[in-house]
């Protein structure tokens, strides 16, 4: 096959379009860079009402929302799940890791859950603290600054609570709480939790003209007509492309960074999906921001006699270390709740309230900590609603089963009277959970795939416990009934498979040491200064919070580490 | 803010978004005529990708469950969700075509409600010696008393396939029915449309018996103020 060469030349390749591709994408672009953006998936705009989910109602489709093409329901605004058609990866045996990729602009920032969360002072420095996994080789002050400037310029509400490892930033206020998170606050006090405002990246106050302000649909999850959630393309990417500097490829699929006689990148290789035929484009920086285990993938194929381990990877790390956050969910019935007076609650698409990590891990059977996230209330029906109307009858001595105006009556006395929780934690990076390439299997592009290795530990397991004694905790203090059964040390106390959180990081993790890490501290790999890493695969360890604030900030900081090196002519 | 004002302030939103959105899609600024054109256009479409739409043409040009199925449900319908005085019944929300797509975009109901609606009419059988959909309200409502509710003394172990196909076409009815107009204004659910969220009704928080705190308030947003942009002091305060 011929390759298709392109003889123009960028300053900058940013490989994916999502948190930390996005945010490289604009902040080169708006120092004068010339930059490809080169995108796996299609174009999408949230305000396309073509594609366009929000504000839908059920019947508008004939599934009535449920999740037969996309696993989070038909309205999640992710083209691509957990299976993609012709691009599979594997697993090796007796281990089980799931990898949600979403195939568009924009990537993943369409459809989450905007929690964000800064990392703490502790989180850079956790080894210190405990001896566990590896310390950061920065800290939060050298974070911090794009932090303060990542808060102002995508904007996040919040509040200022002045805790020293979750630390405030420039926040727009919060949206009041919902009644089901007024009893979860009466009832989190009563066990002596913490419970303040939750940190979402949702605009409740506007930040300029460009965007609009959340007009309080509750739908983030399928991205915001008027740009009020951050979502990567209509908050990073459009107005980068604005004043003319961006080139956006998509449906380009990244095989390899293309290097020279010393190793340094001089480009990508990509497949067009919609000719199937390879092309190359040059660049001067190659930025990877392919997800955590995309851009592994694309580094361990980017094989050469230079790189023969493939690319980063001479002190053999690329893909170890990889670790997303734990979790565990319980949910309870609440017979306060029952018979609710009906209003629209719908507030931003998110909790209003949430418990940050109150514990310490040297008094407890586990180091690292998680912070509890709240679901509940009189969220619209879909498909799988009132599917089994009756069944809380048996709390409160009622009819189960039945048929006819009864059923009615119990699809009204339980509307919004459960109330959810999720556990997110950390999990401790492993070198001996990891991702490599399968040695047999191609995708459709015919380019090696990735297989997993992911196993957790009793650091994990033991968290998972004590979420899975808090939930039920708080679901008696709230005076409710606690469902389902208590998960055994057997089902690993509830916790979802690794992957299922779709927070994975760490394969590309930094370092000071070449043989322990695979970027520096400006995130750009040791074996070839010109290729940086923009996504979660930098982090060190997790934290008990959630990536994204930090992929942003950390992608802002390699990015204008990027700009000064062209400004000093080193690249 | 009423229903007909937040459709009017979103389709500005709307058109805003799509402008805005121009500069990458190849639309000029102000081009609101193109915008409005493609929001007419989008009517009826609920924001399927094509391969998504591929499928479900394929989806809506097969059969699955066939009359004597359909009519059989349609039957049950009226047993478990009929009219009210106030509200529409299943058959009224239209629940058995609801039931006919779903089972081909789900086919693991398939089997279980092809075999669960022959059970039904192999117990008709048996009892009356015709087939469901031809016996008598009385005789129907003989047999959905044996199935609709479930047996924790074992006191009908007979009836356990039955209960366990009634749980789902039970399930397959009222979901249909509740993810309907008609359902939502029988629940009479008040959301989907844009407003400001501005906390829990007075009335709501007296009859729970909670309430917001100062301290609390005092951190939340200041909905007069939610158009002017937000600014900050050095100390992280927002002064705007």
């Amino acid at each position: 096959m011929q390759i298709k060469e392109s003889s123009k030349e960028y300053d900058a390749i940013v490989v994916g379009s999502g948190a930390g591709g996005g945010m490289a994408c604009n902040v080169l672009a708006n120092n004068g860079l010339k930059v490809a953006l080169v995108e796996a998936g299609p174009f999408f705009d949230p305000a396309d009402p073509v594609t366009m989910t929000q504000m839908k109602w059920p019947w508008d489709s004939p599934r009535r929302g449920a999740g037969s093409t996309r696993d989070f329901g038909e309205w999640d605004m992710s083209w691509g799940d957990w299976e993609i058609d012709g691009e599979p990866y594997t697993t090796t045996k007796d281990t089980e890791f799931k990898w949600w990729r979403s195939r568009m602009l924009g990537g993943r920032t369409n459809h989450w859950g905007r929690i964000s969360l800064r990392f703490g002072p502790t989180d850079f420095q956790h080894k210190s603290v405990d001896g566990l996994g590896e310390n950061w080789p920065i800290t939060y002050d050298e974070v911090k600054p794009y932090y303060d400037k990542l808060d102002k310029m995508v904007g996040v509400f919040g509040s200022k609570e002045g805790r020293y490892n979750d630390p405030d930033g420039y926040f727009l206020p919060p949206p009041k709480p919902r009644l089901h998170e007024l009893y979860y606050i009466k009832g989190a006090r009563k066990l002596g939790l913490p419970v303040i405002p939750s940190r979402l990246s949702m605009l409740t106050k506007r930040i300029n003209n460009e965007r609009g302000v959340c007009f309080y649909c509750g739908q983030c999850s399928r991205s915001c007509r008027v740009y009020a959630d951050f979502s990567a393309g209509s908050v990073l990417v459009f107005p980068a492309q604005k004043n003319g500097q961006v080139d956006l490829y998509n449906n380009a699929h990244v095989r390899k960074v293309s290097t020279d006689a010393e190793g340094k990148a001089t480009g990508v290789s990509y497949i067009n999906k919609e000719d199937r035929k390879e092309y190359t484009l040059k660049g001067k920086v190659v930025v990877l921001a392919a997800s955590a285990c995309g851009s592994a993938r694309i580094l361990l194929n980017s094989k050469s006699e230079q790189h023969p381990n493939g690319l980063g990877n001479s002190g053999d790390v690329v893909g170890k270390y990889l670790h997303d956050s734990t979790g565990s969910s319980r949910a309870g019935f609440i017979p306060a709740l029952m018979d609710r007076k009906m209003y629209n609650e719908d507030g931003v698409g998110g909790m209003h309230v949430y418990t940050p990590w109150w514990g310490d891990g040297s008094k407890l059977p586990f180091k690292r900590g998680y912070h509890i996230e709240v679901w509940g209330g009189m969220g619209m029906p879909g498909y799988g609603f009132a599917w089994n109307p009756s069944d809380f009858n048996k709390h409160i001595g009622g009819v189960v089963g039945g048929y006819g105006d009864k059923l009615r009556d119990d699809v009204k006395r339980f509307f919004g009277s459960v109330i959810g929780f999720g556990g997110r934690g950390e999990c401790i990076a492993r070198a001996d959970n990891y991702c490599e390439l399968d040695p047999t299997v191609v995708d459709q592009w015919g380019i090696p795939v990735l297989r997993f290795n992911y196993t957790f530990s009793d650091q994990e397991r033991q968290q998972a416990k004590h979420m899975q004694q808090t939930f039920e905790n708080l679901i008696e203090a709230m005076d409710g009934v606690v469902l389902g059964d208590t998960p055994t040390a057997e089902q690993d106390y509830g916790l979802n498979k690794p992957g299922e959180i779709i927070h994975e990081v760490g394969t590309t993790r930094m370092g000071n040491d070449p043989n322990t890490s695979v970027t520096d501290k400006w995130q750009a790999l040791h074996d070839a200064k010109n290729v940086y890493v923009t996504d979660g695969g930098p982090f060190v360890s997790q934290a008990d919070k959630n990536c994204t604030w930090t992929i942003m900030a950390l992608s802002m900081r390699a990015s204008e580490h990027i700009v000064s090196e062209f400004k000093k002519m080193n690249i | 803010m009423d229903r007909r004002e937040s459709l009017k302030a979103l389709l500005v939103g709307t058109v805003a978004g799509a402008t805005m959105a121009g500069t990458a899609t190849g639309c000029k600024e102000g081009d609101t005529n193109k915008a409005a054109e493609i929001i007419s256009d989008a009517k009826g479409l609920y924001g399927r990708v094509p391969e998504e739409i591929e499928r479900d043409k394929r989806i809506m040009a097969s059969e699955f469950l066939n009359e004597h199925e359909l009519e059989t449900i349609a039957d049950l319908c009226d047993i478990i969700l009929p009219a009210t005085s106030s509200a529409g019944g299943a058959n009224d929300a239209g629940v058995p075509e609801f039931i006919e797509f779903i089972v081909k975009d789900i086919p693991s109901h398939q089997l279980p409600l092809r075999g669960g609606l022959a059970w039904l009419d192999g117990e008709s059988n048996l009892r009356f010696n015709k087939e469901y959909k031809s016996c008598s309200r009385e005789e129907q409502t003989a047999i959905i008393e044996d199935i609709a509710y479930p047996d924790p003394d074992g006191k009908k172990p007979e009836m356990s396939h039955g209960r366990t196909f009634f749980g789902l076409i039970r399930g397959l009815v009222l979901t249909g029915y509740y993810t309907t107009r008609i359902g939502f204004d029988d629940l009479g659910y008040k959301g989907n449309f844009a407003n400001v969220w501005d906390g829990v009704p007075p009335e709501v928080l007296a009859e729970h018996d909670v309430d917001y705190e100062e301290e609390w308030l005092a951190k939340c947003v200041d909905q007069s103020k939610r158009e002017v942009i937000a600014e900050w002091d050095d100390e992280m305060n927002l002064i705007t």
